[in-house]
């Protein structure tokens, strides 16, 4: 083995460590802090007891979690019930290694160490695990082994919650899947590649695509809210129909660990929202682009922020909303986000034919710009739609047609 | 090192589709060919085809198998007996074998230096590399315009005709299913 070998395999050894120490970690505080979070909105303390502040709370949950009983159902399928979990938790985990975290660090390094013999690396390092060609593409595939786990999980069970659970996850997740793949086509269509550096380096140059590809994003976190089970659609697990849907009867560590897949899945869409819409690393402005070792914890620093402002984000709205109904839920994939999405790749294609072959802009910045146009009338058209009830009546509006059937008996004394 | 890999790849592919017809639960034999597909997705990758290995996962492993696994657990099959009994049973299942076995000789006798000079005609032996230079403009071309490029430009500009064919066959296909299950509803 050359020793530049040998340094990109210590290199990526490294990187791996500390994805997933910070994945494994993260997701563990982040159960404290949908807790405290939940708190705050509910004008509560949260945990506070164990630990400063509750911080210690995740410890004393992982302890109980693995020091407790665990009982399988009697007439569950063995194999398959234990390897569920697996099968959730395991997707969840690798998806974390494609996501760039920082911009791509000047390594240049020369050393011997001891018996395993020279190491050396040189040129920038890109601040991922693996830098796949296939970029997003690799997300998705990944993503949709995911649901073979919370499938399995109600199968195996030999339970008819736990089997009515994974029933509605493996479908709302196909049906997610399509609105979200069509989404990313038009972030296909403007970047020109699925490769994660492509598509930052064409943010930087241009605007960060949430601006010209308004749409996009909104059906990308519509889809992605459905694809991790999150509230408003958390429908698989619904307690008041479901008692806990598809983990209804594990236990102990391995009920956990569909949390942690949960849990690691909300931080991959986050991830995803933060790369292909808001410029991934990118800080706005000039001063990031000489590079050096500054520039990658100043962007890793910024990656972090607008990442947790994304998970802040999914929090906010599982406390704030109810929970769909499922045949909303069904209808909102299929007759609403897949046609927009599906109409909005014509439009972006036309708009980018106009703008490119039309107009002759080609500078980035003026291409993202004049799309930005477009993107309001799009938004503003479909957000009217959207809200004038044509497509999704809420339970408010029938209330409001339907006529009681029975007079109501008036309260007396 | 990429030849370790493709063996251990191709092992498990085997492995896996040999266990997918031997087991008797059927949502068993539907994960073992979830696996078969996720090896053969693998070798893909060692081919340098990467986008056709994650199509392969997102749509062979990722939606049809799921598909499958979600009629079979709705229609909620048992330890299904074999109903591969009898005496024709068994001579098809040897006619089958024995034609698959001439067909593995036939290829086994096929290295790609062999292939490579029958199809150039040449005297002696050719290089592979020489006749299927295509493989490495494959390459070239993926990395100066990302993996999607280079399988788009030949899909939309030379094979533009077959490819609108398929679709709009495909798209018969869906309307067919569509009516059919309208008329059964």
């Amino acid at each position: 083995m050359t020793p530049e070998m040998k340094g990109f395999i210590l290199l990526s050894v490294l990187k791996m460590l500390f994805v997933f120490t910070v994945i494994l970690v993260g997701v563990a505080l982040l159960t404290l802090m949908e807790r405290k979070v939940s708190a705050w909105m509910q004008n509560r303390r949260g945990p506070n007891r164990v630990g400063w502040a509750g911080l210690l709370q995740p410890a004393a949950d992982g302890v109980k979690n693995i020091l407790k009983e665990e009982t399988s159902p009697a007439l569950a399928n063995r194999w398959l019930f234990v390897l569920a979990p697996a099968l959730a938790f395991i997707p969840a985990l690798m998806l974390s290694a494609v996501i760039p975290f920082a911009a791509p660090l000047p390594v240049d390094f020369d050393v011997t160490l001891g018996p395993l013999g020279p190491f050396a690396y040189h040129g920038p390092l890109p601040m991922v695990v693996a830098d796949l060609p296939i970029g997003f593409l690799f997300v998705l595939a990944i993503s949709s082994m995911g649901v073979y786990g919370i499938a399995l999980a109600g199968w195996s069970s030999n339970s008819k919650y736990a089997l009515l659970g994974g029933l509605r996850a493996t479908a709302q997740m196909i049906s997610y899947e399509v609105a979200m793949g069509l989404s990313l086509i038009p972030v296909l269509l403007i970047s020109g590649n699925v490769g994660f550096g492509a598509i930052i380096r064409d943010q930087q140059a241009g605007l960060w695509y949430v601006l010209p590809l308004f749409l996009s994003f909104f059906i990308f976190l519509i889809s992605g809210f459905a694809e991790t089970n999150r509230l408003p659609f958390d429908l698989p697990e619904a307690e008041s129909e479901l008692i806990a849907g598809y983990h209804t009867e594990y236990s102990a560590m391995k009920f956990s660990l569909f949390f942690i897949a949960e849990y690691a899945n909300v931080v991959t869409v986050c991830a995803m929202v933060t790369t292909l819409f808001f410029g991934g690393w990118d800080i706005p402005g000039r001063w990031d682009e000489q590079g050096g070792l500054l520039q990658t914890i100043a962007t890793g620093a910024f990656f972090f922020l607008k990442l947790m402002f994304w998970i802040f984000f999914v929090m906010w709205i599982r406390w704030t909303l109810p929970r769909f109904r499922y045949d909303q839920l069904m209808a909102l994939g299929w007759k609403v986000l897949m046609p927009i999405a599906l109409a909005y790749i014509m439009v972006i294609c036309t708009a980018i034919y106009g703008i490119e072959h039309v107009a002759g802009i080609t500078d980035p910045k003026l291409r993202s710009l004049a799309l930005l146009g477009v993107n309001v009338v799009v938004a503003f058209l479909v957000f009217g739609l959207l809200d004038s009830g044509v497509f999704i009546k809420g339970s408010n509006r029938r209330q409001h047609s339907a006529k009681p059937l029975v007079k109501r008996a008036t309260v007396t004394g | 090192m990429t030849q370790t890999v493709f063996y251990v790849f191709a092992a498990f592919a085997v492995v896996s589709a040999a266990l997918c017809i031997l087991q008797r639960n059927a949502v068993s034999a539907a994960l073992w060919l979830v696996s078969t597909m996720f090896s053969l997705a693998a070798i893909y990758v060692l081919l340098d085809a990467q986008f056709i290995a994650a199509i392969q996962v997102l749509v062979y492993a990722g939606a049809v198998m799921v598909l499958f696994l979600f009629v079979i657990m709705l229609l909620n099959l048992g330890q299904a007996s074999s109903d591969m009994r009898g005496a024709s049973s068994v001579a098809a299942t040897v006619v089958i074998v024995g034609l698959l076995a001439i067909e593995l000789f036939a290829l086994w006798r096929y290295t790609p230096r062999r292939l490579a000079s029958e199809i150039s005609q040449a005297p002696a032996f050719a290089d592979p590399a020489t006749v299927f230079a295509a493989g490495q403009l494959a390459q070239q071309d993926a990395a100066a315009r990302g993996v999607v490029g280079g399988l788009a430009a030949p899909l939309f500009q030379i094979y533009l005709v077959p490819f609108e064919i398929t679709s709009i066959l495909l798209l018969a296909a869906i309307v067919g299913a569509v009516v059919l299950a309208k008329r059964n509803a």
